[in-house]
């Protein structure tokens, strides 16, 4: 099939950027979309043009390095997945894609479609886990924990930290990522002694790189490659309250 | 010219003898400490943040060093053991099947094709019990029983319940606890954590590691960093075939610009074949995806019994059917180890009975196993791998069975370490898949996190110590000749590849570069075969040099530098795993040789000849490398023809 492709192309963080097309021809349906996009790389350098910039590592799902707003969505129009693992069978012959970097204050273009997520393991930093040093682990089968919260820790802990949630957020708010790891967190024994100190970390963390607040819009669950649900961040805003107020102060300050 | 020069033999000289399990206790006592207050004083770099890098990063800073922490991706979270899917293997027995210490041992030993050391074996299964309490104790959610206890499930190469998983994502969940350990030694100030920076050359001081030049892959800086010891934690070198299961940034440089700086190169040739990814669909093709080896104890492996036979799977009646793992191997069945596995794959396809459109590729059908334990409950084990492979072969393996091939996943070879897990260069310690120590000429299923995270918390942060306890080092900067020499070799190739401006891509050579090898150097090779192909990489080196194209500059982000980079340092490699497998002449694990094989088509190893880990020593470029020779004893599992039948 033959695509229009209408691309960001930025070349550094000083310049405004732009929307440039460029036409893509015999693509089969077998490729995965940034195959597509290397088709058209491996062409522009012939061309003596500079190739697009987009992050990428293992192609297959899980390292969360990709990240494209397809059409305006984030990793583009199949639920559950992300754009290394879309296929072209999800487009049609003649279909003009607009392809463009997340976007959100916290997440400033490097160049093209790459942008700096650093803000993430600032977050992860800031208590985003449980303080075990090395060789002070008790005996694995000490703990017992319960299956239903074993597998609903599981659920919270798929996050591949893309960053898709703050790009679909109308409020470009990080919540759901920073939920996702409280959430997995507390369900289990082991982070319960944390469990307090954490959420207020990571949420100020989380403030303080400039994210936005949550008002629910959802947006960040639909586009989500791992389908972690909105829930989490019920449970973030409990754990955040309750932490609040043992330590006396007032909540959402 | 010779193709290579044999030298004096090598040994590793900081094991322990006496019983075998004692031996890692000893070394352990032996060893020399470095006390608290020392330690703050103390810098050491680590290069790769995946589960031995991230885990020795965060040891090491938890133990009060300084550590300097590099990765090439954007954050150290993405490093590729997140996308191990099965699980990691201990032998905590928690089954009550038989397992044990010395069995997972000797698993390991065999599994290896008795091509590892026995000391370090039986060290990886001490302190695999370790790693599963340090997980659970991070919050790791893995599976568990309904009382609340720890899953597992059986892989391939044990009869044993020894592998510990969290759904299809072990690897993951690992690798984000050890990520987790990394950022609380971040946020505290005890690690400097450099991600989007390349490692591209060692820095050699008195015969000390002692540093490494690094490419800031954002503003295209290049700079010295030093440390009191440098550690590698690079991974594997899989991706010198273009096409394997490796993620697209995985490369060798680290490695190999330590090779070259006098760090052994050892069993460059083992390579390991994962017997079930998703097949290649098309030239288009970028990497190739691997379907965990977990799936092999529901799913069973079959071609049809004819060649030719283009009916659609449903249709083909059960005894025209071939379950060839099953009939060749009773007591293993699809379980084989993967060595094993794949080669029956490739048979059975050149044979003309392989599937699909290409006829690349084998039956792995779930039908039994659905009808068994119900759909439900193969969901619940296996959903998110049959999501995966629906998204990216379009096919419901829920109601076709999925169509795999073996794909190159895992490089058992890399820089040679001693027991303390230190290289030839004092003070360059390689850990992980870096380095080649523990799995011999064969890994086996869920052993590669186990030996990462082996490495990276329980080995190396008690071996270092011996080694920093003559530290600190004297004071090194930039201005020393050592660094300014190894910043002005990364600058004068960095230009040199602008400069060359010609007319073919680095990846259109690097896919060339990658069926040469695929073809000579993978699942069989032969004399002939390794010949012609150590005078194609030559050659399409040659032309790598002057008709490559790099556009823009170093200045900043540049992508295509980046891979050109990578890409010439495995046209080096190459070369010297085609030179490996053309002196190895046995067949042994993951290196088959067309001439080295029993009257049923089985590895022939030669153990009189050959029972030695193959350290390569780096001369100058165009010259032959150096072999020196480790001979491998075998005190306590004697070597036999491998059987899995």
């Amino acid at each position: 099939m033959n695509l229009t492709l209408r691309i960001w192309r930025q070349s550094g963080p000083q310049d405004k950027g732009r929307m440039v097309t460029y036409q893509v021809d015999d693509v089969s349906p077998d490729m995965s979309f940034l195959e597509m996009l290397d088709v058209l790389n491996e062409r522009l350098i012939l061309d003596g043009e500079e190739p697009v910039a987009f992050d990428h590592d293992c192609r297959e799902g899980i390292c969360g390095m990709c990240g494209l707003m397809i059409n305006g969505n984030a990793h583009g129009p199949q639920r559950g997945t992300t754009a290394c693992q879309l296929h072209m069978r999800q487009f049609k012959d003649g279909d003009t894609i607009d392809i463009e970097p997340w976007r959100a204050r916290p997440f400033p273009v490097i160049k093209d479609l790459v942008v700096d997520r650093s803000a993430f393991d600032q977050i992860i930093a800031a208590g985003g886990y449980i303080t075990a040093p090395t060789g002070s682990a008790p005996e694995a089968h000490s703990v017992p924990v319960a299956k239903a919260n074993a597998d609903a820790a599981f659920e919270s802990a798929a996050c591949i930290g893309c960053g898709a949630c703050v790009a679909a957020c109308p409020n470009g708010s990080g919540l759901l990522f920073t939920a996702a790891k409280v959430t997995q967190l507390s369900l289990m024994p082991q982070g319960q002694p944390e469990r307090y100190t954490r959420v207020i970390g990571m949420v100020d963390a989380h403030d303080e790189a400039g994210f936005g607040g949550c008002t629910n819009a959802g947006e960040c669950t639909v586009v989500c490659p791992k389908g972690i649900p909105l829930s989490t961040i019920g449970r973030l805003n409990r754990d955040y309250l309750a932490a609040t107020t043992k330590r006396g102060d007032t909540p959402g300050t | 010219m010779d193709l290579f020069i044999e030298g004096d033999p090598i040994a590793d000289t900081r094991a322990p003898d006496g019983p075998i399990e004692t031996r890692w206790e000893r070394r352990r006592f032996e060893a020399k400490l470095v006390n608290p207050a020392n330690r703050r004083k103390m810098t050491v770099i680590v290069v790769g943040t995946g589960l031995a890098g991230g885990s020795a990063a965060a040891t090491l800073a938890e133990q009060g060093y300084r550590v300097k922490s590099y990765c090439y991706q954007d954050s150290p979270r993405r490093a590729h053991s997140i996308a191990a899917q099965g699980g990691i293997n201990a032998a905590k027995n928690y089954r009550n099947d038989g397992d044990s210490v010395h069995r997972l041992f000797y698993d390991t030993v065999k599994g290896g094709d008795f091509r590892s050391r026995e000391s370090n074996v039986h060290r990886l299964a001490e302190v695999s019990v370790n790693i599963i309490d340090q997980c659970v104790a991070q919050g790791v959610p893995f599976a568990r029983e309904y009382g609340g206890l720890l899953d597992t499930r059986s892989f391939g190469g044990a009869q044993v319940q020894r592998t510990f998983y969290a759904r299809g994502q072990t690897g993951q969940q690992l690798l984000l606890g050890a990520y987790q350990a990394l950022e609380r030694q971040i946020g505290l100030g005890n690690v400097e954590m450099n991600a989007r920076h390349e490692m591209l050359e060692l820095i050699v001081v008195d015969g000390k590691a002692r540093g490494i030049v690094v490419r800031d892959m954002v503003t295209g800086e290049i700079t010295c960093e030093f440390a009191d010891a440098v550690v590698l934690a690079s991974g594997g070198y899989g991706n010198v075939f273009y096409l394997s299961t490796n993620a697209k940034g995985c490369n060798v440089t680290a490695t190999w610009r330590a090779h070259r700086k006098g760090a052994y190169f050892a069993n460059p040739c083992y390579t390991q074949i994962h017997p079930t990814c998703i097949p290649v669909s098309g030239d288009h093709q970028s990497k190739l995806t691997l379907m965990s080896e977990s799936l092999r104890n529901d799913g069973r492996v079959w071609v049809p019994k004819v060649k030719g036979d283009d009916r659609s799977p449903r249709d083909i009646p059960e005894d025209e059917r071939d379950y060839y793992l099953e009939r060749i191997y009773p007591s293993f069945g699809n379980l084989v180890p993967r060595d094993i596995a794949s080669r029956a794959a490739k048979n059975v396809c050149d044979e003309g009975r392989g599937v699909g459109p290409t006829k690349l590729g084998v039956y792995l059908d779930f039908a039994d196993a659905i009808d068994r334990l119900g759909r439900k409950a193969i969901e619940a084990k296996y959903g998110n791998l049959f999501e995966m492979y629906e998204r990216i072969t379009g096919e419901d393996p829920y109601e076709v069975p999925m169509r795999i091939y073996p794909a190159v996943h895992y490089t058992m070879g890399g820089l040679w370490v001693d027991y303390d897990l230190q290289s030839t260069i004092p003070g360059l310690f390689v850990i992980g898949e870096a380095n080649f120590s523990d799995h011999g000429a064969n890994r086996l299923g869920a052993s590669a996190l186990m030996q990462g995270l082996a490495d990276g918390y329980f080995v190396l942060p008690n071996t270092i110590a011996n080694y920093l306890a003559a530290g600190p080092f004297e004071k090194v900067d930039a201005s020393h000749p050592a660094a300014v020499e190894a910043r002005r070799d990364v600058e004068d190739r960095i230009q040199r590849l602008l400069a060359i401006n010609g007319d073919r891509t680095v990846d259109s050579f690097h896919r060339e570069l990658g069926q040469i090898m695929w073809e000579h150097c993978g699942m069989e090779r032969s004399e002939a075969g390794l010949r012609k192909a150590i005078d194609e990489i030559r050659a399409l080196r040659d032309q790598f040099w002057q008709r490559v194209r790099v556009p823009g500059d170093g200045e900043g982000l540049n992508q295509s530098l980046e891979k050109a980079g990578r890409v010439a340092d495995f046209f080096e490699l190459a070369e010297l795993m085609c030179i490996d497998a053309l002196h190895r002449e046995e067949s042994c694990g993951g290196h088959f040789r067309a001439e080295h094989q029993t009257a049923d088509g089985e590895a022939e190893r030669d153990d009189d000849n050959f029972a030695y880990v193959a350290a390569w020593e780096f001369t100058a470029t165009g010259q032959p490398s150096v072999l020196h020779k480790e001979d491998l004893n075998f005190e306590y599992v004697h070597p036999t023809q491998r059987s899995y039948k």
